[in-house]
């Protein structure tokens, strides 16, 4: 992994293991409390992180393990108040950002809770198709109280 | 490094008890799960599953207890999930599956019920 901080910005590369999740979640977790985030909006975020990148790995790249994901967190300031942004990018599958979609929660069963985890937390949440293949998701979520 | 998800597991006269810990995420998700499964192959009469010692969850893990819910309903049996910390607990909270689940406070009230 390469790690690059610059004004607490933090780019991330990483491959498509699940083994690199906690390094992720650390990271955020790290910009989060230089932010002022209460604990329990930390772990909220952390996990809708968290449910973004495993989406990548399950869909984008089917499970494989070797694939590129560039993680790019970035403090922001809107409306007076500090936040975080996240973009999320990664080289696999391209679908369209209207088919990202939660599903219906009355029907109980288990898989495709990470979009609805997703839009539940973040304040903002756009898919994209990137430039050059792949798909590229922005979050961002202000520290209001 | 191999770290399991399951602490303990034991077994008595009212159910069995399974004692989660660490991360149960995408990485350690299917040794979870495929530890679970085999306890409810036993087709226990009360499953307990004691979260204490989880300190993160992800829909990967919620999944799996969805699931196991439904392997036990089968089985007739039933389901308990004991302390969860107050990060788990919200992911419960978000996908409204704190309505679902029997979720208390000590295994020991969830081997009374």
């Amino acid at each position: 992994m390469d790690n690059e901080t610059r004004n607490q910005s933090v780019c991330i590369q990483i491959s498509s293991d699940p083994a690199h999740l906690p390094r992720i979640r650390e990271a955020i977790q790290q910009v989060a409390m230089n932010i002022g985030f209460s604990e329990e909006q930390i772990g909220k975020m952390t996990l809708a992180v968290d449910e973004a990148i495993a989406n990548v790995i399950k869909h984008g790249y089917c499970g494989c393990n070797d694939q590129p994901i560039e993680v790019l967190i970035n403090p922001v300031e809107r409306d007076g108040h500090q936040g975080i942004k996240l973009v999320i990018r990664d080289f696999g599958k391209q679908v369209s950002p209207e088919s990202i979609c939660g599903r219906d929660l009355d029907d109980v069963k288990p898989g495709g809770l990470g979009v609805h985890i997703i839009r539940s937390i973040m304040d903002e949440v756009i898919y994209s198709k990137a430039d050059g293949g792949g798909m590229q998701l922005e979050l961002m979520k202000l520290n209001k109280p | 490094m191999s770290i399991s998800t399951i602490k303990e597991i034991r077994r008595g006269p009212s159910g069995t008890v399974v004692e989660a810990q660490g991360d149960i995420d995408l990485r350690f998700q299917p040794e979870f799960q495929k530890a679970l499964l085999g306890v409810c192959g036993e087709k226990p009469p009360r499953l307990v599953i004691h979260l204490g010692l989880v300190e993160y969850m992800d829909s990967s893990g919620v999944g799996t207890l969805v699931k196991i819910s439904h392997t036990v309903k089968v089985n007739k049996g039933k389901l308990v999930l004991v302390a969860p910390n107050a990060r788990v607990r919200s992911i419960f909270e978000i996908t409204t599956l704190d309505k679902y689940f029997t979720i208390l406070d000590t295994e020991e009230e969830a081997l009374e019920i």
